[in-house]
């Protein structure tokens, strides 16, 4: 997933100039306004400035410590901040850069306004920007698109790299779920008149943009609630460091010698044990998360749904293109009592010569590699096609002599037998429900004289289930993920399939209201659905969905009712959407975990330098050995800003992510952030120590 | 100094608690679900008849708001009555040895105390409290302030279990069944066997009985006459009588160990031979402590229908208290160097202890009366070695969710749980669920709230105290041990345990006051919170388990509940043990 991720994006975690942006950007951030939004930074910032005042009080009167070893500390409390800061805005910086991309595609272009529906209705030409919901435009060769429409005359082929990153253009036509064309785009071919389904800003780019520079980003509902522990942690951290004052002065009279505690050693011990690690980096891994989604070619309208994503206990997933590949295919024929293979082979490449349908050229392909019956040509049999309709369900030719040869589906082809009364052969029915028990589609092939109807057997097309797509599912299932596959297919095919599969569920026969139905059920259960969904019919579902992802190639109104997009339309995507939600909850959980388990070792170098002036036995606390008080106070300080960056790249890759149980997950990440959270700073303390001391700055 | 006897006895003593908790949880769950059981068909009389004279419909149910106002109310006016009580005792009768009211800041304290299920005493028993006050004031909130933590429990487990709904059951059922069919029967049982053991029941006063041999001892002087004249010297003086308190003693002394209260009817609490007078009394008495505590884990697995969660919880709880009790036998049983070195072997340290205990009992009960939220003692707190006594002060420290007050250590605990499934929930990749509910902005906000106050209460109580003249006046002892006095009191009013390092003379204007503040809001600025939390989780729908879900119910959960209860108890409160028992400890081995 990774991988693909960084081909999509192409663009390596540091990429030099997007670092430079971001180091200008954390002095920008510094502004009130800006930390106040997050309750652990601005703790630390206001720590920052009051060290600074103390710095000041120092060097020009009496301070309460050296100048050097306040300054010195003042300057790591704002690194800190900065650090903070820097995360951000690498984040931040990843998604700007998409976003100037995508900017080029929405500049303004002008448009050819009609004054009615028809494309030889008067037009005027106006900047994109003047168009409003409603309006209709013309858009010809080579023209781009000015807003998000919907075409309502017209084919054309489009370029939507702009969007998609895709160079294959697509087919957008009038009518159907291919009808809708995105604001930005190119015609390459033909023209369309498309009726505008967005106003100025609201457009689909607009959006996109908006989410991919966070600009319209709000907290999400997990991480205000994180929020709210994170906060309560610095409260708890803020009052412990301020009664730890009167505790100091009263300890200091007791013992009848040292100095009470100084505030800028307290602001030290502060900003130490306050969660700055996770609070610094809690904003870059909630845009990282967002981002990585992007780079997976989705974009999702908020970052709730991502969020939900994480959560995901059910899976619905188309069986065409997702669990099968798209087409069946003809892998037997089942000829009727007194009917030969080869005759009923015969008949049924005659019927598919003018199908063009993936089925149809199956059965052709079957018929040449089972008894070597060539491609005929239709014209010089004096054959006419017989086109597929709604009515009829079947399709065929017409040969000379009033014979014709007709293929389709059980029951369209017992009802033509049944209305000629005739007879349809019991051994033909039995076929059908093998062929249906087995996971397969049964199509009949049948042939009619002037006055007779004889059914001559069946046509066995398969599924192929995808490769792989089994251990997918093994691998959800261990995540705790149930798939339901939803199929139109009768129940017996599509139970055959679903064991085929392996997914733990199905929905066969399945229409949009019945979609909806389940997504209801389902949620009822206080389970949480996905589903993935291209036409309007959809568009309910999706809606209803707690994460509704939209093929890019949908609908308008597809897109509208789901809350993400994938612009690579790809049915599989699904599952990569829940690695990348699980994966942003599990970052935030490691680094909450790992820097509180900091604080440990944190007490260790502060505790006994601030007290051992008044009582020289809790020296024996100072179990790293650590030069000085001042400096395993400064030691500490440092290390707390250092770990801030070093965990950036963690914080915008996120942590590994492997699917198994939520036991056995946990299990990991505690041994690996939690105790290595308890471990870590006990090293690079006492490491940043010894760099001081033999610095000659302890 | 320990003898295998030792550890057979605490052996005993678990096993029996273990033996004892299964079945009565079982049997509260029946009780706080309201279904039939032996007890309703006797005494369900008595308990509608309740229900009629209050005016009461027990088929009502409250939400969240109206369960917490219900509860507050009840309390408001338990206060009210007990003050007054307080302030007019010697006004009323059973007064046999013509005790007088209480001055307004002691009554204030010590109404509030009770109400809280604290029962800090800034008083002595024998001296202040006439039997009526002992009676109609103190015992009967032993038994209801316990009842509200019951109720209170219950509201949060109901928020567990049900769905979409706002309702959460009936205050004042709850607090009538909890009293009627759990506290009176146990109550009562255990009276009749501490009377059999010799505890004093009788509603008659003070004996005088002349002495055999005559005590010649010394009054010292006063503090403000030794202001004036420092060199005054004590006064010798011959004691041929002495005075022999009786009372009821046995009725309260049952529901002061069933209810985690600890007030005791002397100052020296289950030290005194009258109120533990036995071995076997003292073994009653700490099964009673730690028994209702216990088994409410189990009649939350019961309730939740997932008997293993129930077992998860009292597992940490045993983990943190075996681990503590560990660390206070083994404290006790080094002694200090200093008097191994003048006795010239190493001895346990037996200052402030009972003979008739010994090291391993004392330090179980000083274990188990502050891992509960009880506070009666059988040895004084303030003698025990510096890390004996830090371990006292910690579990008290830790919010007193180690089995705790009755009910309100387990709705401590479950707080904690929330607090471990929402950091553990996140690690694994999933909005954190608990129990199937799902723990969101409000739930961590209320958690948050619980743990904080308790932690607020002892730092800013003995900031108050350490910067005040009149809070360090108080104390007795010089250098470090002070500190640890003055932070042993607030730790111990703030997280309603009532227990007390001798010492630190507390009766004193603001000790009482201030005290009186923080004992109230630790309970209540938990409790309602805790019902808000349960409101909340009731209103939701039950996500079902899956392989996705994190399970609450494994060893590695347990171990985690264990961790995060240590860490948020160390972060916030090893800077002030440093100054405290730590410092102390490490004078003592003369670093």
């Amino acid at each position: 997933m990774t991988t693909k991720a960084q081909q999509a994006a192409g663009r390596p975690l540091f990429d030099p100039s997007i670092v430079r942006a971001a180091v200008l950007d954390s002095f920008r951030k510094l502004d009130p306004r800006v930390q106040v939004r997050n309750p652990v930074m601005f703790t630390v910032y206001i720590g920052s400035m009051l060290t600074t005042l103390l710095f000041f009080q120092a060097l020009f009167g009496r301070g309460e410590a050296p100048a050097g070893f306040i300054l010195a500390i003042s300057l790591w409390l704002w690194f800190t901040v900065l650090f903070a800061n820097f995360a951000e805005a690498m984040a931040e910086g990843r998604g700007k850069a998409q976003a100037a991309t995508l900017r080029q595609a929405r500049a303004e272009t002008p448009a050819r306004r009609l004054a009615g529906e028809s494309r030889e209705a008067a037009s005027e030409t106006v900047p994109s920007t003047a168009l409003r919901k409603g309006d209709v435009v013309l858009v010809q060769t080579d023209e781009t698109i000015p807003c998000d429409g919907e075409i309502i005359d017209g084919v054309a082929s489009v370029d939507e790299s702009a969007i998609t990153g895709e160079s294959a253009p697509v087919i957008r036509e009038a009518g159907g779920d291919r009808s809708a064309v995105t604001g930005g785009t190119r015609v390459l071919s033909d023209s369309i008149v498309v009726r505008i389904s967005a106003d100025p800003g609201e457009t689909f780019l607009d959006r996109m943009i908006g989410m991919v520079e966070g600009a319209k980003r709000r907290k999400t509902p997990n991480e205000i609630a994180l929020n709210i522990l994170l906060a309560a942690l610095t409260i708890i951290f803020l009052l412990v460091c301020a009664t730890l004052l009167p505790f100091s002065v009263y300890s200091v009279n007791a013992a009848g010698k040292g100095t009470a505690i100084t505030i800028t050693v307290l602001a030290a011990l502060f900003v130490c044990l306050a969660p700055t690690t996770i609070g610094g980096l809690l904003s870059a891994i909630g845009i990282a998360g967002m981002d990585r989604l992007i780079q997976a070619n989705v974009i999702a309208m908020s970052g709730r749904a991502v969020e939900a994503a994480g959560d995901v206990d059910v899976l619905l997933l188309d069986k065409t293109g997702t669990i099968t590949l798209g087409n069946r295919q003809a892998s037997a024929f089942l000829p009727a009592p007194g009917v030969s293979e080869q005759e009923l082979a015969d008949a049924a490449q005659l019927s598919s010569l003018v199908d063009e349908t993936p089925e149809g050229r199956s059965i052709v392909v079957l018929a040449k590699e089972k008894f070597g019956i060539r491609q005929r040509d239709v014209a010089a049999l004096g054959a006419t096609f017989i086109p597929f309709t709604a009515q009829t369900r079947m399709s065929g030719v017409h040969l000379p002599g009033g014979r014709a040869l007709l293929k389709g589906a059980p029951d369209a082809i017992e009802r033509l037998a049944a209305d000629a009364g005739a007879a349809f052969p019991e051994a033909v029915s039995g076929f059908v429900r093998d062929i249906a028990a087995e996971g397969g589609t049964p199509l009949l092939v049948a042939e009619r004289d002037a006055d007779s109807v004889r059914v001559l057997g069946a046509v066995w097309l398969k599924d192929i289930v995808k490769g792989g797509i089994r251990e997918k599912f093994a691998e959800l299932r261990r995540m705790g993920i149930k798939t339901v596959m939803v199929t139109g297919d009768n129940p017996l095919t599509a139970a055959a399939i679903a064991a085929e599969a392996g997914v733990d569920d199905f929905l066969a026969e399945a229409k949009p209201e019945t979609k909806l139905a389940l997504i209801r059920k389902i949620q009822a259960e206080g389970r949480l659905v996905a589903m993935t969904g291209d036409g309007t019919n959809d568009a309910p579902a999706l809606a209803q969905a707690d994460v509704g992802v939209a093929m890019n190639t949908g609908t308008q109104a597809a897109k509208e009712a789901g809350n993400m997009v994938d612009l690579d339309s790809s049915p599989t995507k699904l599952m990569e959407i829940v690695q990348i939600g699980k994966q942003l909850l599990m970052t935030r959980g490691s680094l909450t975990t790992f820097s509180i388990s900091n604080d440990i070792a944190k007490y260790f170098a502060i505790i006994p330098a601030a007290f051992v002036g008044t009582y020289p036995a809790l020296g024996a606390l100072n179990v790293m050995h650590l030069a000085t008080p001042q400096s395993a106070i400064l030691s500490a300080v440092i290390f707390n800003a250092l770990i801030i960056v070093g965990l950036i790249p963690l914080a915008l890759r996120g942590v590994a992510y492997r699917a198994a149980g939520a036991a056995t997950v946990l299990r990991d990440n505690l041994i690996l952030y939690g105790g290595g959270g308890l471990i870590a700073p006990f090293v690079g303390i006492k490491l940043i120590d010894m760099v001081l001391a033999a610095c000659g700055l302890a | 100094m320990t003898t295998s006897t030792d550890f057979m006895q605490l052996g005993l003593f678990l096993l029996a608690l273990l033996a004892l908790s299964w079945p009565l949880g079982g049997y509260m769950a029946a009780v706080l679900e309201g279904r039939n059981h032996p007890l309703a068909r006797i005494l369900g009389w008595l308990e509608r008849g309740l229900y009629r004279v209050c005016g009461v419909d027990p088929t009502r149910e409250m939400d969240w708001k109206e369960y917490a106002l219900a509860m507050f109310l009840f309390n408001v006016a338990g206060f009210a009555v007990l003050y007054l009580l307080l302030r007019v005792q010697g006004l009323l009768p059973l007064n046999p040895d013509g005790q007088t009211g209480m001055a307004p800041d002691l009554a204030f304290n010590t109404a509030m105390s009770f109400i809280t299920n604290t029962n800090w005493q800034a008083y002595s028993g024998e001296n202040a409290a006439s039997h009526l006050t002992q009676m109609l004031g103190l015992t009967v909130h032993n038994f209801v302030s316990a009842a509200t933590g019951i109720a209170v429990l219950t509201a949060l487990i109901r928020g567990l279990i049900r769905r979409e709904t706002r309702e959460l059951g009936n205050f004042w059922t709850d607090l009538v069944r909890s009293t009627l069919y759990i506290l009176l029967p146990l109550a009562f049982v255990l009276s009749l066997a501490l009377c059999w053991q010799g505890v004093p029941q009788t509603f008659r006063g003070t004996v005088n009985a002349t002495l055999a041999e005559p005590v010649v001892y010394e009054i010292a002087p006063g503090a403000d006459a030794l202001k004036t004249d420092p060199a005054l010297k004590p006064t010798p003086a011959i004691a041929t009588q002495q005075a022999i308190m009786r009372g009821p003693m046995a009725s309260q002394e049952a529901i002061k160990e069933l209810g985690t209260n600890g007030g005791g009817f002397f100052n020296a609490n289950s030290a005194h031979p009258f109120e533990n007078p036995t071995p076997l009394s003292n073994f009653l008495e700490m099964l009673a402590i730690l028994l209702i505590p216990a088994a409410l884990c189990h009649t939350f697995g019961r309730m939740v229908g997932d008997a293993r969660q129930g077992w998860m919880l009292l597992g940490a709880m045993t983990a943190l208290f075996l681990g503590f009790l560990a660390l206070c036998w083994w404290a006790e049983s080094q002694g200090s160097p200093q008097i191994a070195a003048i006795i010239g072997t190493p001895a346990g340290n037996m200052e402030g202890k009972e003979l008739r205990f010994g090291v391993m009992n004392s330090a179980l009960f000083a274990t188990i009366t502050t891992a509960t939220s009880c506070g009666a003692v059988n040895t004084m707190h303030d003698s025990l070695t510096p890390l004996g006594g830090l371990v006292p002060m910690v579990l008290m420290q830790l919010g007193e969710v180690v089995f705790g007050g009755v009910g309100s250590g387990l709705y401590g605990m479950v707080v904690f749980a929330v607090i471990t499934v929402f950091v553990a929930g996140l690690m694994v990749g999933r909005t954190p669920e608990y129990l199937g509910k799902k723990i969101e902005a409000f739930e961590t906000k209320m958690c948050s709230l619980v743990i904080m106050v308790p932690l607020f209460g002892v730092l800013l109580g003995t900031g108050w105290a350490v910067l005040t003249g009149m809070g360090r006046g108080a104390v007795a002892n010089p250098g470090a041990h002070g500190f640890s006095e003055i932070l042993y009191a607030f730790s111990s009013m703030a997280n309603n345990n009532g227990s007390a390092f001798a010492g630190l003379s507390a009766n004193n204007a603001l000790y009482n006051l201030l005290g009186g503040i923080v004992m109230c809001t630790s309970r209540f600025w938990t409790a309602i919170p805790v019902l808000a939390l349960a409101g909340s989780l009731a209103g939701k729908k039950a996500v079902p388990t899956g392989a996705g879900t994190l399970p609450t119910h494994t060893p590695l959960f347990c171990g985690l509940l264990v961790a995060v209860v240590l860490v948020v108890g160390a972060l916030t409160f090893i800077p002030a043990l440093a100054l405290g028992p730590i410092v102390e400890h490490l004078q003592m081995l003369g670093r």
